[in-house]
C-alpha cells in the first residue's frame, strides 16, 4: 500500500512553496496591467503571458502533483499530450481564422447593391 | 489462448496479480476526465481568442472590464487552492475535523468567488452587455459561466463531501473521493489562470 499511497502524499512545503509561486506570478500581471508599468503593450503583453505559462507549470507540479511516478508515469503522459492538443486546438483555430479575416474582405453594402 | 476461436481472444492486457493497484483506476480514470473536461475549455477559449475583436459596434473589453473585481476573485481562487491542500495534509494526518474545517472555507470561498463573478454578470448586463449583443459577449459568457458553473459543481461536490466525512469519516473511499476533487478543484484554478491572463489582462492590454 505505502507504494500506491506515493500518488497522494503531499507535503505542506510543497503547497506552501507553490502558493508563494501562484502569488508572485499572479501580482505581477495585475500590477503591470493596473499600474501601466511598460509603455509598451508588446512587452506586457508578453509579460503576463510568461507568467501565465510559468503559474500553470507551478500549480501542475506543486497541486496536482503530476510527476513521473504518478500512476506509473500515465498521468504525465495524459498532460502532456492534452497539453499538445489543447495548443494544436488553439493556435490552429486563431491562425486559420485569422488568415480566413485577412482574405475574405466583406463586401461593402454599396457594391453589392451593384451587382443586384 | 490455445482455442483459435474467437470467444477466446482477448483484446486487452490481463493485470498481474501483483501489479493491481486498487487506488489507481479511480485517480488515474478522473485525471483522464480532466484532460478531456480540458479540451472542452480549449475549444471556448479558441472560440473566445477568434471572436474576441468582434464588437458588432457593441463596448469592447476596456469598456466593460473591471480589474479589482477580476483580481479579488483570482486571489479568492487562488487561496481556495493553498485551503483544499491543507484539508489533503489533515486528511495524511487522519485529523478529520481539520479535515471538514479546512473544506468548509474552501467551499465558503469557491461560494464568494460564484458570488462575485455573478456581480460582474449582473453589472454587465445593467450596462446592456448582454451574451446576445455581440459574438465577443457571447463566447465571453460562455466561456467565463462555463468556468463558474464548474466552481459550482465543485462547491455542490464538497458539500456531499462534508455529509459523507460527517457520517462515516475518512475511510478509504472517502480518502480516494477527496483526492479526485482536490485534482478537480486545482484543474479549475489552472483553467482560471488562462481565463484571468488571456480574457481579461490581455484584453485590457490590448
Amino acid at each position: 500500500m505505502s507504494a500506491d499511497t506515493a500518488h497522494a502524499h503531499v507535503s505542506r512545503r510543497v503547497y506552501l512553496i507553490g502558493f508563494a509561486a501562484s502569488v508572485l506570478l499572479t501580482a505581477v500581471p495585475f500590477w503591470a496591467v493596473m499600474t501601466h508599468a511598460f509603455a509598451s503593450p508588446l512587452a506586457t503583453s508578453a509579460l503576463i503571458v510568461a507568467a501565465a505559462i510559468a503559474q500553470i507549470l507551478v500549480h501542475t507540479v506543486c497541486f496536482l502533483h503530476v510527476n513521473t511516478r504518478a500512476e506509473g508515469g500515465w498521468t504525465l503522459m495524459a498532460y502532456i499530450f492534452t497539453a499538445v492538443l489543447v495548443l494544436i486546438c488553439i493556435s490552429g483555430s486563431l491562425w486559420i481564422m485569422h488568415h480566413l479575416n485577412s482574405n475574405m474582405m466583406p463586401v461593402a453594402d454599396n457594391a453589392m447593391e451593384g451587382h443586384l | 489462448m490455445s482455442s483459435t476461436t474467437l470467444d477466446d481472444r482477448t483484446f486487452y492486457l490481463v493485470e498481474e496479480a501483483d501489479d493491481h493497484h486498487p487506488e489507481s483506476g479511480t485517480l488515474l480514470g478522473f485525471w483522464i476526465y480532466l484532460m478531456s473536461d480540458a479540451l472542452i475549455f480549449a475549444t471556448l477559449f479558441a472560440t473566445y481568442g477568434v471572436l474576441s475583436g468582434a464588437y458588432a459596434g457593441g463596448p469592447t473589453q476596456r469598456d466593460l472590464f473591471e480589474l479589482p473585481l477580476v483580481a479579488l476573485n483570482t486571489a479568492i481562487l487562488l487561496v481556495s487552492s493553498i485551503t483544499y491542500g491543507f484539508a489533503m495534509i489533515a486528511m495524511q494526518g487522519d485529523r478529520l475535523n481539520a479535515t471538514r474545517a479546512w473544506l468548509a472555507v474552501t467551499a465558503l470561498l469557491g461560494l464568494s468567488f460564484v458570488g462575485v463573478e455573478l456581480h460582474e454578470f449582473a453589472g454587465l448586463i445593467a450596462e446592456g452587455a448582454t451574451p446576445q449583443r455581440s459574438a465577443f459577449l457571447s463566447s465571453f459568457f460562455t466561456l467565463v459561466s462555463t468556468h463558474g458553473l464548474h466552481v459550482t459543481v465543485g462547491v455542490i461536490w464538497i458539500g456531499v463531501m462534508l455529509v459523507q466525512l460527517g457520517q462515516r469519516g475518512l475511510h478509504a473511499e472517502n480518502r480516494k473521493r477527496l483526492m479526485c476533487l482536490s485534482m478537480f478543484w486545482h484543474f479549475l484554478d489552472v483553467v482560471w489562470i488562462g481565463v484571468f491572463t488571456f480574457v481579461y489582462l490581455l484584453g485590457v492590454v490590448q
